[in-house]
């Protein structure tokens, strides 16, 4: 087992934007890695007894059950993207499974990392057995380097059976030339709670993705959080998606957008279809420079006793926040970097304290870079 | 310490000060009243250099150093600073992470201090968010502690605050403007803004002075002002013989 996870063939800058996203390259904070440059399957470990972390051609080989999860919570035929990935021969990706009642305290590592002018497919797999806990970050990026014509497809299935959690934070690092297309839904069972955050602070020259989680058990629970900032050439168009079908379902979804002269598409759905569950949709937006902030929040109630409700907002940063700030002695630019990160701040409940403090730092590195 | 001459200031197109004359010492705490609507707050708020609050003549002078031009933080960076009455309220900015961005990397007691005001609570909590009138108070004056100035604008310090926050209020301000040291050791200044003058039972002002429709129209004692003021109300400054 190596005691590092250099890539083979990575720079030295872009193992830097591998770290951005929230991998650690000596693996001391996780328990688990696994690693895919291209269509390569590089490094797949983890040290915690009961919880697996497998290739998608070993996984198939190993657990012949695991055919009932592909293709279950993504329909094959749902776009281009999934089709693309279906009629693949080679399926490459992760599966991750958390046996019952297993726990990891320290979070695995998913990356996925884009070296050259191809489409990267991905399917991956993620379970979470009854009264299981998982925490994992998925760092997905490419080299500086890259060009036109880099695609990344990523097909991830998640299933959160009874009293299971998982708590899923995705950092993007890409660039100006890559265009990114995440197709992810998940499946949540009696008491389960599914945490998904998504940071995206580089650039990306498209992102398009609309993350769905079905609520099907009573009193399930899933949180979405989305962090993203739009540089002058990035189009995003980031969606989250909840399905209220449990008794006592709840869903809560959050976006925190800023063009710096780009697009961003925040798109949010709670449909309540069960009496007894509630959902809330929030979104604010800064625009720091003329481009597009489009939310379009939807709520759909379709009984009696479903709540819902949403918020959003969309401005520039107040002035008298930023003089306010200066007559304590803060620059125009440190009084402009502190408001915009307390924008960002958004703390969500559940999540163990390293990965939180791993969206931080990412975060950190923007505020450094003056946004 | 501060000087201003002939101050007039424009908020939008409205002329609202014309022409202020004022002068305050080293030393010395200064006191400012009058109505409603006179120009007080626009007074602060273009000594702190609010950009809203257009000079369109005279100048001001801190330290021997025209200001008149200066922004906010440069001013601030001179040792001028403000307790806000109405301060906004910053999402998701943390009171505790302010406080460390104001301190800028000097050594201070953050916990200590906020203890001390009660504020140990706050830390965490977006700044102002769903204060009360009286916690609003003591996180500003907090943030004054760090920052430290010489010269300390406080527009109605002891509006919304109960009478025990008072006391604590009034103490901090007390020890920001140096009233714990002798006169002549003294070297901070404040202007205070004030109407019911509860303040002045912790800070021995110096001079009072009352402002009507944009212009100071009398000088004085301020004790002496404000029991007129009690007495008789504003109108009497309004045809005051001293303007």
């Amino acid at each position: 087992m190596p005691s590092q996870l250099i890539p083979p063939g990575i720079s030295k800058d872009d193992q830097e934007r591998l770290v951005q996203s929230g991998i650690d390259l000596k693996m001391e904070n996780r328990c688990g890695s696994y690693l895919q440059v291209n269509q390569d399957v590089v490094h797949s470990e983890c040290s915690e007894t009961g919880i697996e972390v497998l290739s998608y051609k070993k996984a198939m080989e190993k657990y012949d059950w695991l055919k009932e999860y592909v293709w279950n919570a993504v329909a094959k035929d749902k776009d281009e993207i999934t089709k693309y990935v279906a009629a693949q021969e080679k399926p490459q990706g992760y599966v991750i499974i958390a046996h019952k009642g297993t726990k990891n305290i320290l979070p695995i590592q998913a990356c996925l990392y884009l070296g050259r002018e191809t489409i990267q497919h991905v399917h991956n797999i993620i379970i979470a057995e009854e009264g299981a806990e998982l925490h994992m970050i998925s760092g997905c990026a490419s080299g500086g380097h890259v060009g036109e014509g880099a695609k990344h497809y990523g097909v991830s299935e998640f299933y959160i059976k009874k009293d299971a959690k998982v708590s899923f934070t995705m950092i993007h690092t890409w660039n100006e030339n890559i265009e990114v297309f995440p197709r992810s839904a998940s499946i949540v069972e009696e008491n389960g709670v599914f945490l998904s955050n998504y940071v995206c602070m580089q650039p990306v020259k498209k992102v398009q993705m609309y993350p769905t989680a079905t609520l099907k058990g009573e009193n399930s629970v899933a949180r979405f959080s989305t962090i993203a900032i739009a540089s002058p050439t990035s189009y995003i168009d980031a969606g989250s998606r909840a399905i209220l079908e449990g008794k006592g379902a709840s869903a809560e979804l959050v976006t925190r957008a800023i063009t710096r002269g780009g697009t961003i598409i925040s798109r949010g759905h709670i449909l309540g279809k069960t009496a007894g569950t509630k959902g809330h949709l929030e979104c604010k937006g800064l625009i720091l420079k003329d481009g597009m902030i489009y939310a379009i929040p939807e709520i759909d109630g379709r009984v009696v006793g479903t709540e819902l409700s949403h918020e959003a907002a969309v401005g520039k940063l107040a002035q008298d926040e930023i003089e306010y700030l200066m007559s304590r002695g803060l620059s125009e630019d440190e009084a402009t970097a502190t408001i915009i990160r307390g924008f960002l701040d958004v703390k969500i409940a559940g999540l163990p304290e390293a990965l939180q403090k791993q969206i931080d730092a990412t975060i950190d590195v923007a505020e450094k870079a003056g946004f | 310490m501060l000087d201003i001459r002939d101050l007039h200031v424009n908020v939008g197109d409205r002329e609202v000060l014309h022409g202020i004359n004022l002068h305050i010492d080293a030393g010395e705490t200064h006191v400012l009243m009058g109505p409603n609507g006179s120009g007080k707050t626009t007074l602060l708020m273009t000594l702190m250099g609010f950009s809203g609050y257009k000079i369109t003549k005279g100048t001001i002078t801190f330290n021997g150093e025209d200001v008149t031009a200066m922004h906010a933080d440069e001013r601030a960076k001179r040792g001028m600073g403000m307790l806000f009455q109405r301060p906004p309220t910053i999402s998701g900015l943390k009171l505790g992470k302010l406080l460390t961005a104001i301190s800028h990397d000097k050594e201070v007691d953050i916990p200590g201090l906020a203890g001390s005001l009660h504020m140990g609570g706050f830390l965490e909590r977006d700044i102002n968010k769903g204060f009360s009138g009286g916690e609003i108070k003591r996180s500003e004056v907090l943030q004054l502690m760090i920052q430290n100035p010489d010269f300390v604008m406080l527009d109605e310090p002891e509006s919304g605050v109960d009478i025990e926050n008072i006391s604590l209020i009034g103490n901090a301000i007390g020890s920001l403007l140096e009233k714990e040291k002798r006169i002549v050791k003294r070297a901070k200044s404040g202007l205070v803004i004030t109407h019911t003058g509860f303040i002045l039972d912790y800070l021995d002002a110096d001079k009072g002075h009352v402002m009507c429709d944009g212009m100071i129209k009398c000088h004085g004692n301020p004790r002496e002002i404000l029991k007129d003021i009690k007495q008789r109300g504003y109108k009497e400054c309004l045809e005051c013989r001293h303007s």
